[in-house]
């Protein structure tokens, strides 16, 4: 028996654990009962059910997201049938009469070039059809149609008119906000690949510049950091992809840390700690070896002996953890906060900022960078990258030389 | 058994790889050469990982204590356990590694496009984990008190509570080394011993009848009862008795029972002669033990070896601990070599438990009476060498269990905290994947104190069977099926998965305690993995519009090699 309840409790607890996950997802910020007076009451409901179709709308007006917001707009207008469109074809038709869909969509025509709501009856051959009269709301973002929204009833009514356009203006708004998270993603993209393409001049300088040193003397020496040099302006003028694996970054900073050491020679000193795990995940693309020229810029900067860097990346479960220190001069924490926040512009290269906020942008708020650091103290600074990132996948395989 | 070889062994396990893990990483990687240090994990050391995870206390010890007590027909259980990454090399292994994915719940996410997928394969990780880590802590007690004597539950505590405190401080961060250790620890543990038994067997002038006739007694031995047991009686049998039998009290008595079913209570003593058969046992109800599934097997053995062949060939697939090994690999080609090694590798592993498992029918025939089968690997090298060889074989068999514990139970551990702190828990961070992984044995090993024991390939027979039922379609339809849907995927794994899940959970409850219905029960997999595939197809069929958007692109990027991938133009998108 002991065995039996035993077994019960164990086959039990996962279900109820699934149960308590689903109760807590679904569950309702707040119970109505709770609320007070009838009018309060039906305030709450409007209000929560407007907030309920709202999110759906804020990705744009298509097929699946009508879908999902045309049934929370129909009981807040309380009608028999509502339907969405864009300025083509109708993209849902929630509840009764769906037969009158062309029909609808030909009356459309007017509302759509004009920009004003329409009310019309509808034909029916059907005798006990639902819905005989229909009113039209368009949608209008920035002045342009984008759509309409029509609402069916089975007589005249006035006051559904009046809602038909409230529910259409606030639909609209919800449109515009979704156009504004549109072009807010594409500046950030666009971001994105203005900064990529940019190495810092300055490094480009100096590097033909200690490689014209070498030519005479050890014409050798000067071929190799030639080659390194095409190596590296290579990988970061590569167009394909938006992402790289951690692997190829390394070598991309071993490429640039070979130039630096052709011009800083023994003063400059580098250890790795790679766990081999974590070599394949991808990354934005140039997003270390800024962090690495930082390092050297803060490490040799109003500093005569050595700098060490020291690279470390280490498997933390479903994200890779990357660690970039040094022991130079270290910086103000109040300056960097704000040079992080773009306050004042960092001194050249691709600063610390673009880095964190692609991180940012890719990864969210919480994957940006976290930089230890104290005048003289060195700085430390860690990436966190999660191994999987959806839309995150690189572009080719890593090529062993 | 003496615990004091067998004990500092076990310890000396449990260092190495806590050591290893912390510290491995630093002692090998740490260089100033770039070259050097980003050398990706070449196939044969990740295939080597793979397996250290993957042979767990089931392959250690489990198969042995199954082939002695029934016989060759258990052989099925390694032959499926390898045959499992043939399927996975074939229809799986290198479109996974492509598609990017490190867990199976970012897979259902990469290919569907879809959060709730998502979170329904995150808790099927989280069940079969559970399931999975379940026979762990229970073959590590059973190790524990078999070797000192200590009580059942102690072994399970000690691997829970090093794996939950390794694991949450973060102490594996060099896992693939401590994995393939742990693969050739193992594989020494039971290769070693194994070539002086089949010499003390050769010695003994190489018997061979161990699985053509009943096991009998090759000497006088006295076999003591430590749960009540039905024995059942094809012949009469003589024995003298000291304790209880048929409810009758006993002091050294010589007795012939005649054939038919005899209860002997625990703690009596029986005394067989040489030469003997021994009887078969049923657990009796009652009885600390859950009913195992050996019933149904002898009732129904085709269909039970269908279920098993079905259950461990498709079920490896979904094992979480597994999956994210192949997110090591660099590309889809060496995800496929790696696969191909992890072949040979477990391959030549499972050749030795049958061997145990065959010598245990002819040198410890009464473990089948007293029900302690899957501590046969470790007590075979005391009852055939004896002497301090043989103790000091035993404990190289207890240090590589332990190793097998350690392994499996690491790798599930931080497969479902993982899962637990991404999906489960409210926001994210080092505190909540510690939280996660406390979680993440706690369940497993209160379970552990709770159900008793299944034998221990058995419970592992389950995971597969719910691993199988949910995954199995999961991946293979999102790898090679275009029209595949979220809705379609989710109520594949549901009904499939759920209806393994709940027969498992009706077996290990005892109900219904035989019969054909019990049969479906133990061995759900043979109707519950066509049922999840069905599902899932008619559903997606049945929602064409929710193919998500770009899942063109999605596939070209699984199956395409890398190399090629640049003509491609694949969607990018940023939440």
């Amino acid at each position: 028996m002991s065995d039996f309840l035993a077994g019960l409790l164990v086959a039990v607890l996962p279900l109820l654990g699934i149960g308590f996950w689903l109760g807590r997802r679904t569950a309702h910020p707040e119970a109505p009962g709770e609320l007070g007076t009838p009018v309060e009451h039906a305030t709450f409901q409007t209000l929560h059910t407007a907030s309920l179709a709202a999110p759906p709308l804020r990705a744009g007006l298509t097929e699946e997201t009508a879908r999902k917001s045309a049934r929370r707009l129909r009981s807040l207008l309380g009608t028999d049938a509502l339907c969405l469109t864009d300025d083509r074809r109708v993209l849902v038709w929630d509840g009764v009469g769906a037969h009158h869909r062309a029909e609808v969509l030909e009356r459309l025509a007017g509302p759509l070039e004009t920009g004003r709501g329409e009310a019309f009856r509808l034909d029916c051959d059907t005798p006990d059809c639902p819905v005989r009269w229909a009113v039209v709301a368009p949608l209008t973002v920035d002045d342009r149609v984008h759509g309409a929204l029509v609402a069916c009833a089975p007589r005249e009514s006035a006051v559904l008119v009046r809602a038909a356009g409230e529910v259409a203006r606030w639909v609209s708004v919800q449109l515009e906000l979704a156009d504004l998270d549109d072009s807010r993603t594409r500046l950030i993209e666009a971001e994105i690949k203005a900064l990529r393409a940019q190495i810092s001049p300055h490094f480009i300088f100096n590097s033909l510049a200690v490689i014209a040193s070498f030519v005479r003397t050890d014409p050798e020496r000067a071929r190799e950091l030639l080659l390194e040099f095409a190596d590296f302006t290579r990988y970061s003028f590569r167009r394909h992809g938006d992402f790289t694996t951690l692997a190829d970054e390394l070598h991309a900073i071993d490429h640039y840390l070979a130039l630096v050491r052709a011009r800083f020679g023994d003063r400059l000193s580098v250890t790795l700690q790679i766990a081999p795990e974590v070599l394949p995940v991808a990354l934005p693309f140039l997003c270390l070896q800024p962090l690495v020229e930082n390092a050297v810029k803060h490490g040799l900067e109003g500093k005569t002996d050595k700098c060490h860097i020291q690279i470390t990346a280490q498997d933390a479960g479903a994200e890779a953890l990357v660690v970039i220190e040094d022991d130079g001069a270290g910086m103000d924490p109040a300056l960097l906060r704000r040079i992080l926040a773009g306050e004042v512009s960092p001194s050249g290269g691709i600063g610390l900022s673009n880095v964190d906020d692609r991180l940012r942008q890719v990864y969210g708020d919480d994957h940006g960078l976290v930089i230890e650091t104290a005048p003289g103290a060195g700085m430390k600074i860690t990436a966190r990258l999660p191994k999987y990132q959806p839309g995150v996948h690189t572009a080719g395989r890593i090529d062993r030389p | 058994m003496n615990p004091s070889y067998a004990v500092p062994a076990v310890a000396l396990v449990v260092v190495a790889t806590v050591l290893v893990g912390a510290f491995g990483l630093r002692i090998s990687r740490t260089t100033s050469d770039f070259y050097v240090a980003s050398r990706t994990v070449g196939p044969r050391l990740n295939a080597a990982a793979i397996s250290g995870e993957y042979l767990s206390a089931a392959s250690f010890l489990g198969i042995a204590g199954l082939v002695l007590v029934q016989g060759p027909d258990m052989l099925w259980y390694p032959v499926g356990y390898t045959a499992g990454y043939l399927v996975l090399l074939l229809f799986v292994a290198a479109p996974l590694r492509r598609s990017g994915a490190y867990t199976l719940p970012d897979f259902a996410e990469a290919r569907l496009a879809s959060q709730a997928v998502r979170r329904l394969a995150g808790a099927f990780v989280v069940g079969v984990g559970w399931l999975y880590l379940l026979p762990q802590l229970q073959g590590a007690g059973l190790t524990l008190s078999v070797l000192t004597g200590a009580p059942d539950w102690l072994g399970g505590v000690i691997v829970a509570a090093v794996v939950t405190a390794t694991v949450a401080a973060g102490g594996m961060r060099s896992i693939t080394f401590v994995q393939a250790f742990q693969y050739w620890l193992k594989l020494t543990a039971l290769l070693v011993p194994a070539l002086f038994l089949i010499a003390a067997w050769q010695a003994d002038g190489a018997p061979r009848h161990a699985f053509e006739e009943p096991a009998g007694f090759r000497e006088q031995r006295i076999v003591r009862v430590d749960d009540r047991v039905d024995l059942k009686l094809g012949r009469p049998l003589t024995v003298t008795v000291d304790g209880t039998v048929d409810g009758r009290p006993h002091d050294g008595t010589r007795l012939t029972l005649p054939p038919g079913t005899h209860r002997i209570e625990r703690g009596t003593e029986l005394t067989f002669d040489r030469g003997t058969p021994v009887p078969a046992a049923d657990r009796a109800p009652g009885g600390a033990l859950a009913p195992s599934r050996a019933e149904s097997r002898e009732e129904r053995p085709l269909y039970a070896t269908y279920g098993l062949i079905l259950a461990t060939f498709l079920g490896t697939m979904g094992l979480p601990h597994v999956v994210v090994r192949f997110y090591t690999s660099p590309h889809g080609v060496a995800a496929r070599r790696t696969t191909v090694a992890v072949l040979a590798l477990i391959g030549a592993f499972y050749l030795l438990p049958p061997v145990y498992g065959a010598l245990g029918r002819l040198y410890a025939p009464e473990l089948t009476l007293s029900g302690d089968a899957d501590a046969a690997v470790l007590l075979l090298p005391g009852r055939m060498l004896g002497g301090t060889g043989g103790d000091l074989l035993g404990a190289l068999i207890a240090g590589g269990a332990f190793a097998a514990f350690l392994s499996t139970a690491s790798g599930l551990t931080m497969a479902v905290a993982g899962v637990l702190t991404q999906d489960v828990l409210p926001s994210r961070g080092v505190r909540h994947f510690r939280l996660g992984t406390v979680i993440a044995m706690a369940v497993p090993l209160a379970a552990s104190a709770l159900v008793g024991g299944l034998p221990v390939a058995d419970a592992v027979g389950l995971a597969f069977a719910v691993s199988a039922s949910s995954f199995c379609p999961l991946l293979v339809l999102g790898i090679w099926w275009r029209r595949l849907t979220p809705p379609g995927a989710a109520a594949g794994m549901l009904v499939g998965g759920g209806t393994a899940f709940a027969a498992v959970a009706a077996t290990m409850a005892g109900f219904p305690g035989t019969g054909a219905a019990h049969a479906l029960l133990a061995w759900p997999a043979l109707w519950s993995v066509p049922l999840g595939f069905l599902t899932m197809i008619l559903v997606s069929l049945a929602t064409p519009g929710r193919v998500p958007a770009g899942t063109a692109a999605i596939l070209a990027r699984f199956h395409l090699p890398e190399e090629l991938r640049t003509e491609v133009r694949t969607e990018v998108t940023t939440p």
